[in-house]
Parts: structure tokens; C-alpha cells; sequence
């Protein structure tokens, strides 16, 4: 028995397999194992199931946020350069009521904890995404770590807590936003009723006799050059001039094609003319085919491949059909 | 008359010269190609005869000589003329690529099919091209015996083929409070249509004999080093969602989730999990960083709206749109798309006053359930100043609002679900630009 075979028997019997009598799709999928569960089955909900054992100190946290952290997020949770602030712009009040107060507030920008509203949320997150370009690198007490650094720098709890998945239900009863989430809308049911309705007038509708809002002058250009972002034929056109192109340079095949050999001579299969290859085939190895293909090219010929002549190519730039030629010699890749 | 024409087909007549084709004068012609006649002709009656548009006269290269092999590109792409159209970034919106979104340039294309280079892109850190012969598809949690599937197993189920569209919650998300962008690419590009095949998620869910009274969610995860997590409901699971892992007749694109992806009609598209890995069946929602911190939607009071799913019922004209100029004065096929992701598309009205008086659109065949809709409407250009809005109707009887009207009741500051009647505002000039107008 192969091992993978014994592998599979042995797991088989750990999960105690049965099959249905009257299943519908015999043969396809198999049983997780229980290995496999446990190293998939990584989500947190809300109610902390899932959550595994484990702790982390703030102290611990620090450390690991300075060297995988901060780098993105600032030493203090606060940055954005790079990603939106986790921390900032709750207060004590808010960690009283369960309600962030400056989210009303138009003129304070959103942070992580002002929004956060459940703690499995963070921790869950950190585990299965982070650190930014090294998702799932954490051990579980690390991840407690981190989301402990993080609650303390969001003053919730103090510098020397260890938090643990037993005093998890404990600080989510502290989360500055917990009641601030509302389940009271008509967008999660297919069927859910809609909050704004509007009516399908068709005359001399109500409308204001202004435009209330058009481009800034400033956010003219920002998307960049509008005449290369449509199409340059059809009833319009982009708004202003397109863009030079740089033309690319012609591989030898389109050079080919344009100086007329293509109409003759494919590359691998015969036309009027042999394929380029077969030629490439029958000099291979001659130190002078270049000198008299070239020779040939200008002058025309025939006889070597059969009674149709080759037409000669008076006008062909010399420098041109060298390199054609050699390029049929290279074998017309 | 001349000025109204900012940029003639090239090599074809000026404005000088189309206008007085317009003004019914033909002896432009004999001017205008007087140099061309002269070298060519060699008799007086040959003088007397206009020549006419080079385009015709003079056989191009791809009229007189040999052409292309088959299979000279075994995977063939668009010509070389169709450069413009690509998928963009909007710049200034993100500060990281992996964690981006491009949009699909709605602006140039026709019907109701996204070609699959052209599909918007979201993703949350970083896409990959997964070896398909590598992944695996775990359904769990409530569920008689969880199970593990391979691509060869999925593949062998009995398979769905359908057309839905799929639109991020924070399209049009830059517009609440003013005009941002420029450009129906920028505004409505998180928008795309394709039609998916795959396996029914209720067939996976009744084969691993989910539990029917308990399971009331379903968790779906990415294999993504995001591994990106959404919940959906039972309702959803069980009515049209999709495990696919093919789009537009091919393989699913490794930036929508090669080889495998969730589809879930009418949802928001972040829901649409890629790179689907697993799925768990539970009593509870799972209140995932993309349902609590992203993805809420903020009220005016300072709540946050959780588990926003369904994107109502809004259209979009994209052409002409923002950023385009029109040729000339005269006649335009106005077209757009309109979608609903409670059902299918009643009817599209088209204003070109700013909302003043409305027409009734023609719809294009095929009208589908939570699927783009072509619209196409008549319209002649005087060369006045107009404002073109288009509002959709659903099946529901739920009319497309207006923006003043969705602010009212959601302030301007929830990001996601914007889907207000958009306006282009035609200038004299035939510059479209991008206005609210209601």
C-alpha cells in the first residue's frame, strides 16, 4: 500500500466515513479531515467562537508592533501614510455610552476604533491578514499581543493588561463603538424596503434651474489625458489632444511583410515561393549565403526552388535586405 | 457652423468643408482637392470632376497584398487602434496597489458583456494566478460532514451558466458630496457583467447536508493572503449564488479569482469572495473586517449601517458621457446600461433638459434578472446647452433617486451604495462634463 493510500485509509477511519445510500454526486469530494479543519477553520465571530487559547501582554505587543507594525501603521497606531489611522477619536464618554460621538462629526476623520464596534473583528483580522506582507505569521498569543498594544494605545485598557480569551468578553464591553452598528435597513434582504423613493414624474418636472455641482477646475487633468482614455473613432471624443505615441520599433517580420517577401514566403509553410525556413534549412552552414541571397534579393532569379522566378528588388535599401536576410538565415524567428 | 466640430475624422474633410457639405455647397470639393486634381488629371473634362476622400481613392496596403495567417496570435487580442481602452486607477483614491480597485472604461464599450481583460479590479492584498491542480474548496460548520473539494470534483457537478452584473458597494462612492471624477469610467467603473459558470452554492451546501433550522449564514473565505471573508445570508446561499470558476466561456481571470470565485446576484461585489476556499455554514453572522470597519455605511446620526448587501436599482448613460466631446450638431444614439440587484429592469427613462421632461429608452434584449441592461435612445444635438440624465425602474416598481433625494436620509458621508441618477452636461461647444443637477 502506498503510503498516500495508508494516509488516506487511516484518515478515513479516524473520521468515521459514511457514505450515503442514496447520495447524489457518488465519487466527487471526500470528508475533511480534522487536520485540515483545524488548520482552515481560523474565522472569530463576534461571540468569540473560534477564538483560540492563548494571551498576550501590551509589553509583548509593543515589541512586535515597533519591528512588523509600525512601519505602516506608525508607532502609535496613528499613521496614514500608507493605510487609513487605526487609532484616535474616541474619548472616555465613548467608551461609557458605546457610542463614538465624532462619527456625526463631518469634519473628523474615520479611524479603525471609531468604527470597530466588535473585538473578535480585530483580532480575526490581524490573525488571517497581518502583518501586511506576511499574513498568518503570528502565533495566537502574538495576535493577542498586538490587538492589546492596540487597545491600550485606543485607551481602553491599561499599559500592563494581558489580554487573554478569557477576559475577551470583558474589554469588548469597552469598545468605544459597540452600539454603533444598526441592522435597521432594507439593503441586506433582496426583498428589504428601500429607504429613498423618488417618483417617475415625466412633464415639467420639479427641478432646480441650476447645476449644483460640476468638476473643480483643479480636478481638471487629475485623471490624466481624457482624449487617450476613448476611443479615437465613433460619434465623440476624448476632451483635448491624444498623446503622441511612440511607435514601436518594427520587428523584422513587419519589416518583411512591408518590403513585399511575405506576399511569396511564409515563414514555415510554401506560398508562390519556398517557406523561409526551408531556405534557412538549405544554406544552413554556407559561410557565402548571405552575399548571394542578397544578390538574389536585388536581382531577382530562379532554378534553385523551380520555374517560378523570384522578381528582383532593385529598390530594396541595402542595409535592409542584409538584414532580412540574415534574419531568414537565423531561421525567420 | 465650422467651430461646432472640434476634431473631423482624420484624413477626411474639415470643418470648412463639412460645413458647407451641410450647407448644401458642393463646390468646396473642387477646392479643396484642386491640388490633388491637378497632378492627376491630364484633360480638361478629368479638371471638371471632384476627387473625393483618399480613404477611397487611394487602396490601402490591406487591399493590396497578403495578409495574416490563422493563429498567428493563438490568444488574440484587440486591435491595435483600441489602445485607449484599458482598465485605469483613479489616481489619488488609494495609497497602495495591492490594496486598489481599477475601473472598467464603460465609456467605450457596447452592450452588456465585460470582456475579461476589461473587468474592474478590487482587491484587497494583492492578487495571484493559483495552480488550480493546488486548490481546494472546504465546506464546513453547520453541515452534516464537512467536505473537501478539489477543482476536478467541482468541475464534475452539474453546472449553471448565467449573466449577472457584479458592482462594488463604493461605486459612485466619490460623488455624494460633489463631482469628484471626470469620467463615467471613474464614477460607475467598479461595474462589470459577465456570464459565470459554475456549480450552484445550494447543491455544495445540500451535499455536505447543511443544517436546513440552524444555518442561517454562510461564511465565504479567500485563499488570498487577505483571506478575504464576507457573510451572506441562507436566503442568498440557497436562492441564485454561485460557486464559478469560469467567465465569458473561459476560465475565471486570476485578477477575478482564477480558479475559483463566489457569485452572488445582485450583492455588492465584495461579497463575490475570490479565490473562494472555503465556506461555513452558521446561526450568526460573523462580523468580518469587511461588515465592520469597511464596507458600513455611516448615517448622518453617527450610526453605521452593518451588512449593507444589495445594490439598488441605478443606471448610468455611457455615451455620450463626462470627459467626451461630440463631433457635431445632429443626430446621437444615446446608450447606457441600467441594473437593479432586487430583479430585472422595468424601463430607463432618458432627460435631455436636467430632468425636466423625460422619454422612455429602448431596451436591448436580452433583459435579465440582477444582469446589465442596454438602453439606446434618439436624440439630435441643436448645438444648446443640455443636461442628460437617465433614471432606471425595476421590477420592484423602485425608481432610480435622485442625489439630493438618497442625502437626504443618508447624508453625505456613507461611501458606499451611491446610486443616484448621474447628469452629463453638454456645453455649446460639445464638451460633456460631469455635473449634479436635480
Amino acid at each position: 500500500m502506498s503510503r498516500l493510500t495508508s494516509a488516506a485509509a487511516i484518515a478515513l477511519a479516524a473520521i468515521a466515513w459514511t457514505a450515503q445510500a442514496a447520495e447524489r454526486f457518488p465519487g466527487v469530494g471526500r470528508a475533511a479531515t480534522r487536520a485540515e479543519l483545524r488548520a482552515w477553520d481560523i474565522d472569530v465571530r463576534p461571540d468569540f467562537q473560534g477564538l483560540p487559547p492563548g494571551s498576550g501582554s501590551v509589553a509583548d505587543g509593543q515589541k512586535i508592533w515597533d519591528g512588523k507594525c509600525a512601519s505602516c501603521h506608525g508607532t502609535f497606531g496613528e499613521s496614514n501614510e500608507v493605510f487609513t489611522p487605526l487609532v484616535g477619536g474616541t474619548t472616555a464618554e465613548d467608551i461609557r455610552t458605546g457610542r463614538v460621538k465624532s462619527l456625526a462629526d463631518p469634519t473628523v476623520a474615520r479611524t479603525t476604533f471609531m468604527k470597530l464596534s466588535t473585538l473578535s473583528t480585530l483580532w480575526d483580522y490581524v490573525r488571517r491578514a497581518m502583518p501586511w506582507n506576511a499574513p498568518k505569521s503570528l502565533s495566537v498569543d502574538e495576535v493577542y499581543a498586538v490587538v492589546a498594544y492596540l487597545l491600550n494605545l485606543a485607551d481602553i485598557v491599561p499599559a500592563d493588561f494581558v489580554l487573554s480569551n478569557a477576559n475577551m468578553a470583558e474589554v469588548q464591553a469597552k469598545l468605544p463603538n459597540r452600539n454603533g452598528m444598526t441592522r435597521a435597513h432594507g439593503l441586506w434582504d433582496v426583498r428589504g424596503k428601500p429607504d429613498v423613493a423618488n417618483v417617475a414624474c415625466m412633464k415639467d418636472c420639479p427641478v432646480q434651474a441650476r447645476v449644483a455641482s460640476s468638476l473643480p477646475e483643479q480636478a481638471r487633468g487629475s485623471a490624466g489625458n481624457l482624449a487617450d482614455q476613448n476611443r479615437a473613432v465613433g460619434p465623440v471624443r476624448g476632451e483635448g489632444k491624444p498623446s503622441a505615441r511612440e511607435a514601436a520599433p518594427a520587428s523584422m517580420a513587419e519589416q518583411a511583410r512591408a518590403a513585399g517577401c511575405l506576399a511569396c514566403h511564409a515563414v514555415d509553410h510554401r506560398i508562390v515561393g519556398p517557406s523561409l525556413r526551408d531556405v534557412a534549412a538549405r544554406y544552413k552552414g554556407d559561410a557565402s549565403a548571405e552575399a548571394k541571397l542578397v544578390a538574389k534579393v536585388r536581382q531577382g532569379g530562379s532554378g534553385v526552388w523551380g520555374d517560378v522566378p523570384m522578381p528582383p528588388h532593385p529598390t530594396l535599401d541595402d542595409a535592409l535586405a542584409r538584414a532580412l536576410v540574415g534574419w531568414i538565415l537565423g531561421g525567420a524567428l | 457652423m465650422g467651430s461646432r466640430l472640434q476634431r473631423a475624422p482624420e484624413s477626411f474633410l474639415d470643418p470648412q468643408q463639412i460645413a458647407a457639405v451641410q450647407g448644401g455647397r458642393r463646390e468646396f470639393l473642387r477646392g479643396a482637392f484642386a491640388a490633388a486634381v491637378a497632378a492627376t488629371a491630364a484633360t480638361p473634362a478629368a479638371r471638371a470632376e471632384p476627387a473625393g476622400d483618399s480613404a477611397i481613392l487611394e487602396l490601402p496596403e490591406h487591399s493590396r497584398s497578403l495578409g495574416q495567417p490563422v493563429a498567428a496570435r493563438p490568444y488574440g487580442m484587440p486591435s491595435k487602434y483600441e489602445h485607449n481602452i484599458q482598465r485605469r486607477q483613479s489616481p489619488g483614491l488609494t495609497r497602495v496597489a495591492e490594496a486598489s480597485v481599477s475601473f472598467a472604461p464603460l465609456q467605450g464599450l457596447f452592450g452588456i458583456v465585460t470582456p475579461n481583460g476589461l473587468h474592474f479590479e478590487r482587491h484587497h492584498q494583492g492578487w495571484w494566478d493559483i495552480d488550480p491542480s493546488r486548490h481546494r474548496l472546504m465546506v464546513m460548520g453547520l453541515v452534516r460532514e464537512a467536505k473537501v473539494y478539489t477543482m476536478d470534483d467541482l468541475m464534475r457537478l452539474p453546472a449553471v451558466s448565467r449573466m449577472h452584473f457584479i458592482e462594488c458597494g463604493a461605486n459612485t462612492g466619490m460623488e455624494w458630496g460633489n463631482v469628484a471624477v471626470p469620467t463615467v469610467q471613474y464614477t460607475h467603473g467598479m461595474l462589470s457583467c459577465c456570464e459565470f459558470t459554475g456549480v450552484p452554492l445550494a447543491t455544495l451546501l445540500d451535499d455536505c447536508g447543511f443544517d436546513r433550522a440552524k444555518g442561517r449564514f454562510v461564511l465565504a473565505e479567500g485563499a488570498d493572503g487577505s483571506s478575504m471573508t464576507r457573510t451572506i445570508s441562507i436566503e442568498r446561499a440557497l436562492d441564485d449564488a454561485i460557486v464559478a470558476w469560469a467567465m465569458n466561456g473561459e476560465m475565471l481571470r486570476p485578477e477575478n479569482g482564477y480558479p475559483l470565485r463566489l457569485v452572488v446576484p445582485g450583492v455588492q461585489g465584495v461579497s463575490w469572495v475570490k479565490w473562494l476556499r472555503r465556506l461555513k455554514v452558521g446561526d450568526q453572522p460573523f462580523g468580518t473586517k469587511d461588515e465592520t470597519v469597511h464596507y458600513v455605511d455611516l448615517m448622518p446620526d453617527g450610526m453605521l449601517r452593518q451588512y449593507t448587501s444589495i445594490q439598488e436599482c441605478k443606471s448610468v448613460i455611457t455615451s455620450p458621457s463626462g470627459g467626451q466631446q461630440l463631433l457635431d450638431r445632429g443626430y446621437y444614439n444615446v446608450t447606457g446600461v441600467a441594473w437593479s440587484g432586487r430583479g430585472r429592469v422595468k424601463r430607463v427613462d432618458v432627460s435631455f433638459d436636467g430632468g425636466r421632461n423625460w422619454r422612455t429608452a429602448r431596451l436591448e434584449n436580452p433583459v435579465l434578472t440582477k444582469c446589465l441592461t442596454r438602453f439606446n435612445i434618439d436624440w439630435t444635438w441643436d448645438g444648446g446647452p443640455a443636461i442628460l440624465q437617465s433614471r432606471a425602474i425595476d421590477e420592484t416598481g423602485y425608481v432610480q433617486p435622485k442625489i439630493n433625494q438618497l442625502r437626504a436620509v443618508r447624508g453625505t458621508r456613507s461611501i458606499y451604495h451611491n446610486n443616484a441618477i448621474q447628469s452629463w452636461k453638454v456645453a455649446d461647444t460639445g464638451e460633456v462634463s460631469n455635473v449634479q443637477a436635480y
